[in-house]
């Protein structure tokens, strides 16, 4: 039986603010219209807790997304920060597009594996190529919800489904995806692990580049069999989290030591917060691109549920340090956008 | 008519002279470095002040297939195609066959590597010993094709009398700074000349005059003029994938904006991205657009069909873009190197569903630099994507115009709000016709304001941009999307009308195909008097539908199978759709005087 919340008398004294004087309903967005359970709406949860924990200021935040059951959710969280709701397998050319035109926003992309393994593809490895500055989510659970059912490019080989049969075809790993399309924050979660997609969500937010963010988010639909490794029952039962995850905003810098087992490190981010990573598995190190594959592989080859950080380089410049970019393009005045007149007639000089 | 036409109807002995009119082409092999030996001569003639245009007819090919450089020189100031009388042979593939298209009275200059060369008894024929005439010029062994190009040049300047003074003027101009290449190619110019001068005697009439007609005139490519203007228009983002014949567009912008567009500290005030398709470009546009950038592409019809999916997108959600699409011939990869009028009808409604875009249509680098910095305008006053149609012919050729006027009018930005203006509101409904004209209020992200944010999607939505799924929802925002439009007829640029009183047929036409039809009116001034509707942008206005009121017969002459304009004005003018006629054609030339003439002549005939 529940319990109905007692009427408050004083609802000031109950409703806590953070530190820009903001509650946590003030980060929601409208009400979800996704399946009761759906992975999806405790990722859009989780994005309502770190914005009112990070202090976020909603006109600094813009939301993507594409098509797709995942790609509805940015209605679902942030009500106040502008939100774009792209074509199927479109958000990374109209994120790369907004961003350049103001690359002061801070942008959280929602995804889902058929809106980026399958259409979407190309877009997402150029995205990362050039290194546009976003979290991009992507709600991974292997199967087209709203068509009802079919199979995603990341749909595990040989898996059965009602709907779908049997799938005939390797899975897409979206994270040796990122690595090889030069990424330098992949991270794998699970929609079940609140407290990982946290704080991953928010050590995302501090990376200067692409972070993409992996999380298995099972539908309660079509693929939540306990012997689907998308589902809620598997991911609960196998998730092996290669870390425990703590993400340190604004701390001093502390650099990477080689580690053991069981050790713990922290890796400085951008902004200069940091994430901890207390190491659970053997000898795991984050910072070296074949050692992430090698282990995403054999994960793979043995049907292993890790998540955590997988790959991170802050090295590469973000696409906005390429370019040179200074004065939000969309915020230059006519008189820094249109030459003079002068220079137009000296300009045609040499063509006469 | 040509020269020669009207010498032989009149009696004329063939020799007396011909003076700054005729038509010269260039047959090379693609990749040989022809292109600078042709724009020497073309700006020679221009130097001398007499009106002069080039075009390009090369192939889909980097090395080794056949190009043609027509050069057009009249006196009177035309400048459309004309079979030419000149013909400068240096293709052995295909000399056999130019050497038959000349008129009887022509020239060929031919080199003398060519073998079996047809011999007519009715033309005057030139030889160039090309190898005599660059032995021992000092360049390094690759370039040899390209200053054995030059060979021509020095000939035909000898024979058109052109001073040689004006082509080392002209051949400065081309190369820039670079004294060096300056030297060796004036080198083999004054050699052949020299030669030409020794060896060959002048037996044809053809030579040129200077005159004052070019004085204060420019010369620029459309792509390079659309650019210019886009750099004035205040294009910040331009996002772009490579395509024949838009490709010089973005090379011309990515030359321009560097020299142009530095703010104070030296930091650009724009990005060019080269993205991974078509489809990416117009995403980043769109993106760019509702961020508050100025966003340009160009492409051309194959681009056009992969925008087709944001084009719809960003009619329904109402974000500005601009997009330039240098037509070439389709369907299909069709004749990539070829001009055409062929992608109106498909522009004009691109997308799923109810859809209509504003299409600008210019006919000169005049107006490429004004639609340039016009279209970005148009776009965020209309919150739309605005289409710039262009076509290879304008875009990739050299062409004389007056020096570009400066945009006459602020920098329209559109209805954008600010956090003042929402404080003192309080709030706005993204998608509401508060003026009547159809065109909403917008914020931009970034906006600090808690009532600024409102969600862009292309599904469905209320005023308040929520999605919906409301059939009052839908009617009101689709018939309110439909007034922006007709706020639109009178906002783009207006048509060009030149009314003749006595003309009774009138011609609707756009772009490239007015230098034809201007020289046909004259040709045809008293046999049958014209008036002239020049569209340039879709919709169309009052003006237009008062112009086919005003006439009999209005034919719509265009580049394309299917006579597009055509159906396009149809079904805009029901009530004059039978006065409207179709004169279409493309066979990946642009059209002739003659050709039009012609046709005009036949379809009055059957029509009395």
């Amino acid at each position: 039986m529940e319990n109905p919340t007692p009427p408050s008398t004083d609802r000031a004294q109950v409703i806590k603010t953070n530190a820009i004087g903001l509650s946590k309903k003030d980060y929601d967005g409208a009400p979800s219209t996704l399946c009761k359970g759906c992975g999806h709406n405790s990722i859009a949860s989780q994005i309502v807790q770190v914005g009112f924990e990070l202090n976020l200021r909603a006109h600094e935040i813009i939301k993507l997304s594409g098509i797709g059951c995942s790609s509805k959710s940015p209605a679902y969280f942030l009500g106040m920060s502008h939100g774009f709701n792209a074509l199927h397998g479109r958000m990374p050319s109209v994120s790369t597009g907004a961003l350049i035109a103001n690359h002061t926003l801070r942008a959280i992309g929602v995804s889902g594996d058929g809106d980026t393994g399958s259409i979407g593809m190309g877009q997402f490895k150029h995205l990362m190529r050039r290194n546009v500055r976003m979290v991009y989510i992507v709600e991974n659970n292997g199967v087209y919800g709203l068509t009802k059912g079919q199979f995603s490019a990341t749909a595990e080989e040989g898996l059965q489904l009602k709907y779908a049969g049997v799938n005939e075809f390797p899975q897409v790993d979206l994270c040796m995806e990122a690595i090889i399309a030069g990424c330098g924050f992949v991270a794998r979660s699970f929609a079940g692990d609140a407290k990982q997609v946290r704080e991953l969500l928010k050590a995302a937010l501090s990376h200067r580049g692409t972070a993409v963010l992996d999380i298995i988010s099972p539908c309660v639909a079509f693929n939540n069999e306990d012997d689907s490794p998308k589902s809620y029952g598997y991911g609960t039962k196998h998730e092996k989290p290669l870390h425990e995850l703590g993400f340190i905003p604004y701390a001093e810098e502390i650099s990477i030591e080689p580690m053991e087992p069981g050790e713990f490190r922290t890796v400085r981010l951008h902004d200069g917060s940091h994430i901890s990573l207390r190491n659970l598995d053997s000898g795991y190190d984050p910072t070296h691109k074949l050692a992430a594959l090698e282990r995403l592989q054999r994960a793979q080859d043995t049907r292993e549920f890790i998540t955590g950080l997988i790959y991170y380089n802050p090295d590469r410049p973000s696409l906005a340090e390429v370019e040179e970019l200074d004065t939000p393009l969309a915020q230059l005045s006519a008189e820094q956008l249109r030459p003079s007149k002068a220079a137009l007639d000296q300009f045609l000089q040499s063509y006469r | 008519m040509s020269v020669l036409e009207r010498q032989q109807e009149a009696g004329h002995a063939i020799r007396s002279p011909v003076i700054n009119d005729f038509s010269l082409v260039v047959a090379t092999a693609n990749g040989t470095g022809s292109q600078t030996a042709n724009l020497t001569l073309l700006r020679s003639f221009f130097k001398l002040g007499i009106p002069v245009h080039g075009k390009n007819i090369f192939p889909s090919n980097i090395q080794g297939l056949p190009t043609w450089y027509h050069i057009r020189v009249s006196h009177e100031g035309y400048i459309a195609r004309r079979p030419s009388e000149i013909l400068v042979a240096f293709n052995p593939a295909t000399a056999h066959d130019d050497v038959q298209e000349l008129p009887s009275g022509g020239v060929c200059i031919y080199s003398a590597d060519l073998k079996n060369l047809p011999q007519r008894n009715d033309l005057i024929y030139y030889r160039v010993p090309v190898g005599e005439l660059i032995a021992g010029i000092d360049v390094p062994v690759k370039r040899k094709p390209y200053i054995a190009n030059m060979a021509y040049v020095g000939v035909v300047a000898w024979m058109l009398e052109v001073p040689l003074e004006v082509v080392e003027e002209a051949l400065g101009a081309q190369f820039g700074y670079r004294q060096k290449l300056v030297e060796s190619n004036q080198q083999v110019v004054d050699r052949a000349y020299a030669w030409a001068a020794e060896n060959l005697s002048k037996q044809d009439p053809f030579r040129v005059e200077p005159m004052n007609k070019t004085e204060g005139l420019i010369v620029m490519t459309g792509n390079e003029a659309g650019a210019l203007g886009a750099v004035f228009g205040g294009a910040s983002v331009a996002a772009w994938y490579p395509i024949t014949p838009s490709t010089s567009f973005m090379d011309a912008l990515r030359e321009y904006l560097p020299k142009l567009r530095k703010d104070d500290q030296g930091k650009p005030t724009y990005t060019i991205i080269q993205a991974e398709d078509e489809l990416a470009a117009a995403g980043m546009l769109l993106g760019a657009g509702w961020a508050g950038a100025r966003a340009v592409t160009s492409t051309s019809g194959p681009g056009i069909s992969l925008m087709a999916e944001f084009v719809s997108y960003g009619y329904f959600t109402e974000v500005p873009a601009v997009i330039w699409d240098i037509q070439r011939v389709g369907p299909s990869t069709g004749l990539p190197t070829r001009t055409s009028q062929g992608d109106i009808a498909f522009a004009y409604t691109l997308g799923h569903g109810d859809t209509k875009h504003p299409i600008l249509l210019p006919s000169s680098i005049e107006e490429c630099f004004e639609f340039g910095w016009k279209s970005l305008d148009l776009a965020e006053q209309l919150q739309t994507p605005v289409f710039v149609l262009s076509d290879l012919d304008l875009g990739m050729n050299n062409w004389m115009g007056r020096p570009f006027e400066y945009p006459d009018q602020p920098m329209q930005r559109g209805k954008v709000l600010s956090a003042e203006q929402l404080q003192a509101m309080g709030g706005f409904a993204r998608y509401k016709d508060v003026d009547g004209d159809g065109i909403p209020y917008r914020t931009l992200p970034g906006t600090d304001h808690p009532l600024a944010a409102y969600f862009n999607r292309g599904s469905g939505h209320n005023e308040q941009a929520q999605y919906s799924e409301r059939a009052e929802d839908w009617l009101n925002n689709m018939a309110r999307i439909a007034r922006k439009f007709e706020t639109a007829r009178d906002l783009v640029p207006a048509p060009a009308t030149e009314l003749n009183p006595s003309a009774r047929v009138g011609i609707i036409a756009f772009g490239t195909t007015r230098y034809a039809i201007e020289e046909a009116r004259d040709r045809l001034a008293h046999r049958l008097p014209t008036s002239l509707l020049r569209l340039r942008a879709l919709p169309i206005n009052q003006a237009v539908r008062d112009f086919v009121a005003a006439h009999e017969r209005v034919y719509v002459i265009e580049l394309n199978r299917g006579g597009q304009m055509h159906g396009i004005l149809q079904n805009e003018l029901p009530e004059f759709a039978g006065r409207l006629r179709s004169i279409a054609y493309l066979d990946g030339m642009p059209l002739t005087a003659r050709w039009v003439e012609d046709r005009l002549l036949k379809e009055e005939e059957s029509s009395l």
